[in-house]
């Protein structure tokens, strides 16, 4: 369709004409005009809601939000056009199939032995392996060799040495969703150990021996320790709830020596309604500051975060301080269980703050034991109720530790939003199905390729400058304050309004760093061939001069270049209309990360930022402050000249 | 007034002091008469708490038993615990500290008292003299002139002895600006944008009254600034009926009918009583011990204090614009224009100038743009956010505008030569300070304190390099362009380096700060070796090759 607005969205007036293009798997705008010809690219995939306004007389609008947090508005000049482009974008935006997802189209030229390689970069029997099981305490269990006793479960789980076959498949028939409590982190500094499992079908009075056994059992697996924790993760009224379901939480009296512990963390109902509402928030048009706090707080948001940081950190303590184990549930053991243990492994564990562990940790505690990455994010059509950000969470948990820790992550921001974006894209096969069961039945690992093989090609991208192995931050256990704390949560721009570049700061201080890093390393390559040709030349101070010249030219490369300079000296100019005098975000036409550069040519679509590029000047409000009668009065015949003022300094 | 009758007991054995992220410690507390010193002996490593009094905005005392409890907190936002055994000391101690923090008389404040144990090199109080900036300015324009009609600040008494006017107006006409202008700031240069030759100028409000009065000379002096056919902006920061309110005190705005090519924007910049207010809720949200998430933010937003930092920053932004974008001159005032009219003035720069944003251009910013502009320093900072007495002068003015530049320096972390703990410092020592800078109200006032003479500059002692490499930013590169700030909510944040610096573990961030100088510096390094290297060998190639020609 040819002569379709993309509006920008804060100012009617900076909107582009361009094409769009629809194909089998995303929808495309390619602007007019400009040399650049910049492109839109968004996945079919990603399309959270597709909207369709009232025709206006300039068009027909077209809304559609994405579940990477872009939001982009089409006016469509026919109104018939507009309708077929709703009526299709609704389908193809809502496969009923898996064969119809991106990764089984998606090919990135890579043999078929690059692709098993792909999928072997992460292993979960080396990072058993790597915690210290099997050992005389733990044992890998095959009671669910053949899926037979909990489908959502993988087959290899690790159970306490003293928990026969009898037993689990016993307490596996007294939980829901028979997801018996299994091992989810063992510290082999003092045996301590997170399990996991789902909620006893307990009700008013049933008990269970096996399933006591079990506890037990998880209990001896640490002789440093004459009890365990229960954590349940739910609000406690919602636990007593579901006791008249016939589910509930464990009581003590029936088992011994366990302490049981609430903790608040609500549903995913409550989660997918707090986020809507902080995307209400993020897409006002100029909030005051007021309305945007205001929105914050009434989301209820940060408070959700901090309520699941809390759990993480209670249970990193007791393993780590108290050397207690902790079983932690919440209903089905697969969303607040999954968010609260990797917290807490997160905590504990430097190996999941590094790239390759913390790949490591999602595939343990997230797409291993079941949870729902198809229900939860909406990947094929299905019911909305299932719907809820529980990863986005988790991923938010992560920037809060990172913001309170800068040095204690191998990875930067950016590895996380890429994550989150390709939870979503199905673009990878990773964070398909529902659990092991269906991905093994789908043959993922040979119809589709890994996202971590793609994400540990491009590293130097994701990498954090400030991490050193060696640093206080990278060794042992984090301790993040507990109280008062309320004030380090904070709201993640980065991520929720990721595509209005112009409220995110103009320099980058990680880019700029790695820069720097870079060329230091480069300066020693330098620094040691020009040593080494100190040292010939001093030897032999009759050389071969030709071959001197050479080396000389190739020194020459190296220069001392300034590319690190481009940070403080990208092109910052409002390019704004200035009928409006807008005060606010410059629309610099901001220079592509050099990261998304390098990434580009190969995998057009499947960087998450690609899209964004395209669409450099978002975020250029008009002067929300601005009293009205001011805007208007202005001298306009200044302003067609001022816009192509825009000064692009360069060097 | 001697010192010693205030100090009944000076010194007290076992107290007990309890800081924020610090085990408690016992030792000894003396008094003398500018600072509480505390000091220990544990182990090996002699620990001491020196504190001015100035510095102290609040105390409280309880009594348990005969233990008595003095909570001390301060100017800087910290909060100190003194656990003083016997009823009698304490007592007596809190009454000094009282008295001692609230002495009314300048000359009694420490700086007067203050020797420094470091050599002058540079003496501040001469390091940024207006005469120096005119220089400059001559150097892009003739339009301008120096003039010292106010030398015995008879004309005005809160601008310096020297100002810089547009060259068209002699000083007999000044005088008559003068008398049309709320305390006679008649308008003045505060900034010339060399890309365009397009001025800034600041003053107060003129002096229409409700009969609606005009004075010639000053619709002489601000069209002066203007190019022919071009307007230029007036930037009220008062709203219209705040400003149509005022003439009938005397006061008013300039009237299209005699500014014909003047456009008045009005913006809304908060004032005295609710910015302090504001900074006191600010302060109690962040010393909230309770756990509950919601009423963090809920009180944060009840505070307004980012309000107050969207508002200033988006005037600030739009004078820029005017400026930068539309090619025309500025005018900016309010009533009295000596606080926002200062700050939007001075935020302008920031965004405007990159000389600025430099360490030496912002020490002279402050000094030309509020020190010598006559912000009424020892009014505002009399009292920090702790205090209870609530006076109408009092007002974190200063404060804001350094969060602004912090807003916009953590936007551009890499186009500022100083860094954050830069601003702090100026925060803390614009409320409490060993040297004479912003003592006083206004140059007048520093004339007859004398201050020059019997007080030490800050700048002497900021800007001798031990003291400079604390301040600088290790990222920055000079960035010759207009800076424009995003002003949106999910840009502006709460300044954690101010207000929960005494809140929050720091141990990280610091880290994380050293870490970042630690890469600039090796890179630096490596570089210079490699350099010295480079030359070394182009040396010893031609000499060969010289060798070879032979």
């Amino acid at each position: 369709v040819e002569n379709v607005r993309l509006l920008d969205r804060f100012s009617s007036r900076r909107a582009v004409l361009g094409t769009l293009y629809l194909t089998a798997t995303h929808v495309i705008f390619v602007e007019n005009g400009s040399e650049t010809r910049k492109e839109t690219w968004v996945l079919h995939s990603q399309i959270s809601s597709i909207e369709k306004q009232a025709t206006t007389a300039t068009g027909c609008p077209l809304l559609i939000r994405c579940k990477n947090f872009q939001v982009i508005q089409l006016v469509i000049p026919q109104e018939r056009d507009c309708h077929d482009i709703y009526i299709s974008l609704i389908r193809l935006a809502r496969p009923v199939k898996y064969e119809e997802l991106y990764c089984f189209s998606f090919n990135p030229k890579l043999d078929k032995e690059e692709r098993g390689q792909g999928w072997k970069l992460v292993d979960l029997n080396e990072e058993y392996n790597r915690m210290g099981v099997p050992n005389n305490y733990w044992q890998i269990s095959d009671v669910n060799r053949d899926y037979g006793v909990c489908d959502s479960y993988p087959t290899e789980v690790y159970v306490p040495k003293s928990a026969t076959a009898h037993i689990i498949v016993g307490s596996s028939k007294f939980r829901s969703r028979r997801r018996f409590p299994a091992l989810s982190y063992y510290c082999k500094a003092n045996n301590a150990s997170i399990c996991r499992s789902s909620q006893p079908l307990s009700g008013f009075s049933a008990r269970c021996l096996e399933d006591e056994q079990m506890l037990q059992a998880i209990r001896k697996a640490n002789p440093g320790s004459d009890f365990i924790y229960v954590v349940d993760t739910r609000p406690k009224l919602n636990a007593m709830a579901n006791r008249a379901a016939g589910k509930g939480y464990e009581n003590e009296d029936n088992y011994s020596n366990i302490k049981f512990q609430f903790i608040g963390i609500e549903n995913i109902h409550v989660m997918r309604n707090s986020l809507q509402k902080m995307l209400e928030v993020c897409e006002l048009k100029s909030p005051s500051m007021s309305d945007f706090l205001w929105g914050l707080e009434n989301s209820g948001w940060l408070k959700h975060i901090k309520a699941i940081m809390d759990a993480g950190i209670f249970i990193a303590k007791a393993v780590a301080e108290e050397g207690v184990s902790v079983l932690v549930h919440c209903s089905d053991g697969w969303d607040r269980t999954a968010q609260v243990c990797s917290v807490a492994s997160l905590l504990l564990d430097p190996y999941y703050r590094t790239m390759k562990g913390f790949m490591v940790l999602i595939e343990k505690d997230w797409i291993s034991f079941g949870h729902k990455f198809n229900h939860r994010y909406g990947n094929l059509d299905g019911d909305p109720k299932e719907i809820s950000p529980v990863i986005d969470q988790f991923i938010e948990c992560v920037w809060q530790l990172m913001e309170q820790f800068p040095c204690a992550f191998e990875f930067n921001e950016r590895f996380l939003i890429h994550i989150q974006h390709h939870i979503y894209s199905c673009q990878f096969g990773n964070f398909l199905c529902n659990s092991q069961k269906e991905r093994r039945e789908l043959k993922i690992k040979e119809r589709t390729y890994s996202l971590w093989a793609h994400l540990w090609k491009n590293r130097a991208d994701y990498l954090n400058p400030l991490y050193k192995s060696d640093h206080s931050q990278t060794q042992g256990t984090l301790h993040p304050q507990i109280a008062p704390c309320n004030f380090l949560y904070k709201f993640w721009s980065g991520m929720y309004n990721r595509f209005e570049k112009g409220l995110h700061p103009r320099q980058s201080v990680t880019d700029y760093l790695m820069a720097v890093k870079e060329e230091t390393q480069q300066l020693e390559e330098e620094l040691e061939v020009l040593q080494e040709r100190l040292a010939s030349l001093q030897k032999s101070q009759s050389g071969d001069n030709k071959a001197k010249s050479k080396q000389q030219d190739r020194s020459k490369q190296f220069g001392l270049y300034t590319s690190n300079n481009s940070l403080a000296n990208t092109p910052q100019e409002y390019g704004n209309d200035l009928k409006s005098f807008p005060s606010r975000s410059p629309s610099q036409g901001d220079e592509e990360d050099s990261a998304l550069i390098l990434t580009q040519d190969n995998l057009k679509s499947s960087d998450p930022d690609l899209s964004a590029n395209s669409d450099q000047e978002s975020g250029v409000e008009d002067l929300s402050c601005r009293s009205p009668s001011v805007g208007g009065c202005l001298p306009s015949e200044d302003s067609g000249k001022d816009s192509d003022e825009a000064v692009f300094l360069a060097g | 007034m001697e010192f010693a009758e205030l100090i009944k007991t000076p010194r007290a054995d076992n107290v007990v002091l309890h800081r924020p992220f610090h085990p408690a410690v016992e030792g000894t507390l003396c008094l003398t008469g500018h600072h509480l010193i505390f000091s220990s002996r544990r182990h090996d490593n002699a620990e001491e708490l020196w504190l001015l009094h100035s510095n102290i905005d609040s105390i409280e005392k309880r009594f348990v038993g005969s233990l008595g409890t003095i909570a001390i907190k301060c100017k800087d936002l910290r909060i100190i615990q003194l656990d003083i055994p016997g009823m009698e000391e304490c007592l007596n101690i809190a009454s000094s500290i009282e008295a001692l923090s609230t002495l009314d008389s300048v000359t009694l404040m420490y700086p007067f008292f203050y020797r420094p144990m470091f050599e002058v090199v540079e003496d501040g109080w001469s390091s940024f003299l207006l005469e120096q900036e005119f220089e400059l300015l001559s150097s892009m324009t003739n339009e301008w002139r120096l003039s010292c009609v106010n030398k015995d600040f008879s004309v005005c008494p809160s601008y310096p002895p020297v100002v810089i006017v547009p060259k068209s107006l002699d000083d007999e006409a000044l005088r008559k600006v003068a008398l049309f202008r709320h305390g006679g700031r008649f308008p003045v240069l505060s900034y010339y944008h060399k890309k365009n030759g397009m001025a800034m100028m600041r003053s107060s409000q003129p002096l229409t009254g409700t009969n609606g009065r005009r004075c010639k000379e000053d619709e002489k002096l601000v069209n002066s600034t203007l190019r022919s056919g071009r307007r230029g902006f007036v930037i009220d920061t008062r709203p219209l009926p705040v400003a149509q309110q005022a003439r009938a005190k005397g006061g008013g705005f300039e009237q299209e009918v005699y500014y014909p090519q003047w456009r008045r924007i009005h913006k809304y910049i908060e004032r005295f009583n609710i910015l302090q207010e504001s900074f006191i809720k600010l302060v109690e949200a962040c010393n909230d011990q309770s756990h509950n998430m919601d009423r963090w933010l809920s009180k944060l937003e009840a505070s307004n204090w980012l309000t107050h930092i969207k508002e200033l920053l988006t005037a600030a932004c739009l004078a820029a614009q005017c400026i930068d974008r539309e090619g025309a001159s500025v005018l900016v005032h309010g009533s009295e224009g000596t606080d926002s009219t200062l700050q939007v003035t001075s935020l302008a720069q920031i965004i405007l100038d990159p000389r600025c944003r430099t360490i030496r251009g912002f020490e002279a910013l402050v000094v030309r743009e509020w020190l010598q502009a006559g912000h009424p320093f020892q009014q505002r900072c009399a009292q920090s956010a702790y205090s209870n007495s609530k006076q109408k002068w009092e007002a974190p003015v200063f404060l804001l505008f350094l969060e602004c530049v912090w807003q916009i320096h953590r936007q551009f972390p890499c186009s500022f030569e100083f860094n954050e703990q830069f601003l702090i410092m100026l925060f803390e020592h614009a409320y409490a300070s060993q040297f004479g800078t912003f003592l006083g109200n206004n140059e007048n006032e520093r004339a007859k304190l004398k201050l020059p003479q019997k007080t030490m500059s800050l700048w002497s002692w900021v800007n001798r390099p031990e003291e400079l490499s604390r301040f600088q930013n290790p990222l920055y590169e000079a960035n010759s362009l207009v800076i424009w700030p995003s002003v949106a909510p999910q840009s502006l944040q709460l300044w954690e380096g101010v207000f929960l610096r005494w809140n929050r573990p720091s141990k990280f961030l610091e880290e994380a700060e050293e870490e970042t100088i630690n890469i600039i510096k090796y890179n630096k390094e490596l570089q210079a070796k490699v350099n010295a290297l480079r030359r070394q060998l182009a040396e010893m190639e031609t000499d060969e090759e010289v060798q070879e020609e032979q």
